[in-house]
């Protein structure tokens, strides 16, 4: 059996900028194993800008962005097990995988699960009507359109406003499709702002809120939808039905982690993030098993995948070394408005500052949120706005984790 | 060439027929209008090999369905095909119930159904933790089992191909002429075929099809059946097949494990205009979910991973037809055939070889037949360490294209090379369960596609999802 | 005149509001002086960068993704993919390389590392 004294599950953003952070923390026997030939995961097709801003002070494009990783990789000697899916994974951190050249066992001193997200399909989705070609899910049509170089529709409608929906909206109106319309089940969309306004208003789409797909249409290949608005419990009103002519129907309907290993290791998960457990360092409650970028929450932005992936690395590496952290625990719980928070678990003796992640419940205008322990509170944060959308960070202090021995609680309250 | 036998119709019970006929030295050609075989209602159906307890008396479905469990069981063994023998439950809900329960156990006796047994509704729980407390009365039919229906219909076509059945795809039946000791089958696009024999096993459009040869006698009444299928999250909710009392409604809605590992929940049971009218409508979904929950209580729909519709073939007289158009002795319908037809498909295959020679069809047998064929999951029922010695003689099968099912390259190569041979993207799921997972082929489809392509030597844009003009792809750009 | 815009200068998405014309325009709701830069922008003549593909020729179903080296006037964008489509490169192409100089006063980039 092959050893290594880290292995990162995953080479996307996350699994390289984990692999590169624990090898600068000296343990260098670190290994990625991909399933892909290269390096650099989904954002190998998100070929639009708009990512390093935070992280690396400059705007690229995503296979930009992947490559200023992969050079560190490469720079560094870590081993990458390319074009080898990992197909079990045990709490003793051994590892089974797959390539070409047959089944590998591998005993990791540590793992760091990064095997990011998937899309939400149509039959997830329970869309009524017809079953023919031309229902993609956007990233199956990113991929087609931008590393395979294929059209695959000319006049199109989209469900869902998710950031790669809207970015796809953008794409395919520059390689001449029309997109009809992009429909939002919900009051408000799940994307960034500016990607409303670069994807959609730049190009004249509209964005129909509280609307969904309630029919496919077409034998063989989609000749239509129909679109219809809901009502507050995503009800179709019957009266709102629209028939709107299209070839291609896309789906940007959320992002689901991809834990199956996760759960093959017994790690225990979160309901809400669909993810592992963690705490500050990303260790699962599986311990020598770490979890960061997508795998662990669906994230806004690349940036703070990469930022979560050093921190899961650093901890990899002090676990391998014997010298992580872990005292005095406590939970973190969601308050009013807020959807989760994570890490779900703080080691609050530990004197170090613990930025806290969070998901708000809806969008809100001016919102003040507040981090308390029983009484004592923490960290108070305003911010002008606040959308689902948009993963919020708050730092809590060493010295203000230093008093806390009970749960520590984020909730907000909206300003007048 | 005039073939021996010509029939009409790729489905579980034209393949079951060309196997069974392949038995035998005849010149064997079996259309199929689609791309695929087992396109129609063998596609989409609960996959259930009934006990046979609820058929009337004395019908040929009653007899049929009775002599065909065991002989599905030996063919399904010969064929590779993974069925399981879970059982089923017929569930009464209230004394009402109660007395249909035990009028279906003493048909099933009438019909010679062994093995069948009542039980209490709490001895039921205790097999069955998760069926509804409700339940008050049980049908205990352990003889009952689960299969693939399309993975049987490919696998039969294939055993019959493998022993000289010739398979014409893509080949729609426009016109057949009768005319002295042969029947010429002419297609839409000016294909034509000739037969001594010609087998009406085309479903939901063998009323059509006998028309053409003046045979009236008979009006498919298409009946849609919704469907959910949920994730192997759900797979071990209920290990026996959960029936509710048949009513004057059909047989109710069952939820089923299935030979995957799923969960399967429906159907539904609606008339509708014709054998394409395969849509999800919200009725359905809310109906379906709404019944089995009736059953089993704790299902969690939010697991749900595709919803399919299925056409049942069925026919005002409710028994399968099988017999010769009127006035013909080379025309032959096998018609009708919806539930138990699954389960049926051998005996009604051995019944209509049976009529066949008595229309005066000879044939000695091959000598060299071989049933059985090639298991298309030996790989995937491997060891790792059988695997890891089989992917370094055949590298193809380390790389892995579908994630989610865990299907290869060389699995993939091999279902588009085995007979009969994947074309399309359907097709290849059907064989191999490649985009059959939680990402409903998200991630898989591109190599999916380009192994089609280079398979079949076509461009990727015409690689199509099932046949026709269902392309993915519009070009390059 | 007022005008209300979104920027989309980073994600944070800064809801703008630019008074005024011409040389005198006043711009409230930034966060940074970027966000200032580009609502004035955006009023006068506004800019975006373009993303798109270009076909690797010696390789099979290989696509080269590539960018505007600096934002492009907005009312050329499709100008600009017209002649972004009739580009083709060769491999091996490196990150930066220029694919096609003087596009609308950018050249079109190379995003990805072909080898």
């Amino acid at each position: 059996m092959t050893e290594h004294q880290i292995v990162v599950i995953g080479g996307g953003p996350a699994g390289m900028a984990a692999a590169v952070a624990a090898y600068d923390q000296g343990v260098t026997d670190v290994a990625i194993i991909d399933r892909e030939a290269e390096l650099g995961g989904i954002l190998r097709q998100c070929i639009h800008n708009g990512f390093g801003l935070y992280k690396l002070g400059r705007e690229l494009t995503g296979p930009e962005y992947a490559a200023v990783y992969q050079a560190q990789v490469v720079q560094r000697g870590i081993r990458v097990y390319p074009d080898t899916m990992v197909t079990n994974l045990t709490k003793d951190r051994i590892i089974t995988a797959r390539n070409r050249q047959g089944i590998l066992q591998i005993k990791a001193g540590a793992v760091i699960l990064a095997m990011g997200c998937r899309e939400r399909s149509r039959g997830a989705l329970n869309i009524c009507g017809t079953r023919p070609a031309g229902i993609y899910s956007a990233g199956t049509a990113q991929k087609f359109i931008n590393c395979l170089g294929y059209s695959v529709g000319k006049r199109v409608v989209i469900l869902g406003s998710g950031d790669i929906g809207l970015i796809m909206a953008r794409r395919l109106s520059l390689e001449g499709a029309k997109v009809e319309a992009v429909c939002e089940i919900l009051p408000y969309s799940g994307g960034l702002t500016r990607n409303i306004v670069q994807c959609l208003e730049d190009f004249g789409i509209p964005l129909y809120l509280s609307h969904t797909v309630a029919e496919i249409h077409g034998k063989d290949r989609v000749e239509g939808v129909t679109i219809a608005q809901v009502d507050q419990n995503r009800r179709i009103l019957e009266e709102t039905k629209r028939y709107i002519p299209c070839d291609t129907l896309l789906l940007s309907c959320g992002l689901i982690p991809e834990n199956e290993l996760t759960r093959a290791a017994g790690i225990p998960m979160d309901p809400i993030t669909s993810g592992a457990l963690v705490d500050e360092h990303r260790q699962t409650q599986v311990p020598g098993i770490f979890a960061c970028g997508n795998v662990l929450q669906v994230h806004d932005l690349v940036d703070y995948v990469s930022d979560e992936a050093e921190t899961a690395g650093i901890g990899a590496a002090e676990y391998v070394r014997q010298e992580l952290h872990a005292g005095r625990a406590v939970n973190t719980v969601a308050g009013n408005g807020v959807r989760y928070v994570l890490p779900q678990q703080i080691h609050t003796d530990a004197g170090c500052d613990i930025p806290l992640f969070l998901r708000v419940t809806k969008p809100f205008g001016k919102v003040r949120f507040t981090v308390r322990s029983g009484e004592e509170v923490l960290v108070k944060l305003t911010c002008p706005k606040a959308a689902p959308g948009e993963m919020v960070r708050i730092q809590v202090k060493a010295d203000m984790l230093a008093k806390v021995t009970d749960a520590v609680t984020v909730e907000l309250e909206e300003l007048a | 060439m005039v073939y021996d036998v010509v029939i009409a119709g790729a489905g579980v019970i034209g393949g079951m027929l060309a196997r069974e006929l392949s038995r035998r030295e005849l010149r064997i050609c079996l259309l199929e209008k689609e791309n695929d075989v087992a396109c129609g209602a063998s596609k989409a159906n609960s996959g259930i090999i009934h006990g046979g307890f609820d058929p009337e008396p004395g019908t040929l479905k009653a007899k049929l369905n009775a002599d065909g469990v065991e002989k599905l069981y030996r063919a399904a063994e010969m064929l590779h095909v993974p069925y399981r023998r879970n059982g089923s439950f017929v569930c009464a809900f209230g004394p009402e119930e109660e007395a249909s329960v035990r009028a279906l156990y003493e048909r099933g006796l009438t019909n010679g159904i062994r093995g069948m047994s009542l039980i209490s509704g709490e001895e039921a729980r205790k097999r069955e933790p998760n069926l509804s407390p409700a339940v008050t009365l049980v049908l205990d039919v352990p003889t009952a089992g689960i299969i693939c229906p399309y993975e049987l219909t490919i696998a039969a076509v294939g055993n019959a191909m493998d022993n000289g059945v010739e398979l014409k795809l893509n080949f729609e039946i426009s016109e057949i002429h009768q005319e002295d000791g042969f029947c010429t089958v002419t297609a839409a696009d000016g294909q034509r075929v000739q037969g001594r024999y010609v087998v009406n096993c085309a479903g939901g459009y063998s009323d059509r099809i006998a028309a053409m040869v003046g045979d009236h006698s008979f009006q498919i009444i298409p009946r849609a059946g919704e469907y959910l299928l949920l994730d192997k999250a759900e797979g071990s909710r209920v290990s026996h097949t959960i029936f509710q009392t048949p009513s004057k409604e059909g047989k109710g809605v069952l939820v089923t494990p299935t030979v995957d590992g799923n969960l399967l929940i429906g159907p539904t049971a609606t008339r509708v205009e014709t054998p394409e009218s395969r849509q999800i409508t919200p009725q359905g979904i809310s109906t379906v979910t709404r019944l089995a929950a009736k059953s089993v209580p704790g299902v969690d729909f939010r697991q749900v991973i595709t919803s399919f519709s299925g056409v049942r073939s069925s026919e005002a007289g409710g028994d399968f037809i099988i017999r010769p158009a009127a006035g013909s002795r080379s025309f032959v319908n096998v018609a009708a055939i919806d539930s138990p037809g699954l389960t049926s498909c051998v005996a009604i295959a051995e019944y209509t070889v049976a009529l066949l020679r008595e229309l005066g069809l000879k044939a000695a047998l091959k000598a060299d037949w071989n049933g059985t064929r090639e298991n298309p999951h030996a790989f995937r029922e491997m060891n790792d360490s059988e695997k890891d010695a089989y992917i370094k003689e055949h590298p193809d099968y380390g790389k892995i294209v579908c994630r989610c099912e865990t299907v290869s390259e060389g699995e993939i190569r091999d279902a588009i090379r085995r007979n009969p041979g994947a074309r399309d993207i359907d097709g290849v799921k059907r064989r191999t369960r490649a985009g059959m997972g939680r990402c409903q082929s998200g991630f898989c489809m591109p190599m999916v596609m380009q192994l089609l392509a280079e398979e079949n030597q076509i461009p990727m844009e015409q690689v199509t999802k099932k046949g026709g003009s269902s392309n993915p792809l519009f070009g390059r750009i | 005149m007022k005008r209300s815009l979104v920027c989309i200068i980073c994600p944070r998405g800064c809801s703008l509001c630019v008074e005024g014309s011409g040389n005198d325009m006043k711009v409230s709701g930034n966060s940074c002086a970027k966000g200032a830069r580009y609502a004035v922008d955006e009023c006068t003549h506004p800019v975006r960068t373009v993303t798109s593909i270009v076909r690797v020729s010696n390789r099979e179903d290989t696509m080269v993704s590539v960018k505007t080296s600096v934002p492009i006037p907005k009312e050329h964008i499709f100008d600009a993919m017209e002649i972004i489509r009739d580009l083709t490169a060769e491999a091996p192409v490196h990150i930066g390389d220029i694919l096609c100089p003087a596009v609308f006063g950018a050249d079109v980039i190379a995003t990805k590392d072909i080898f």
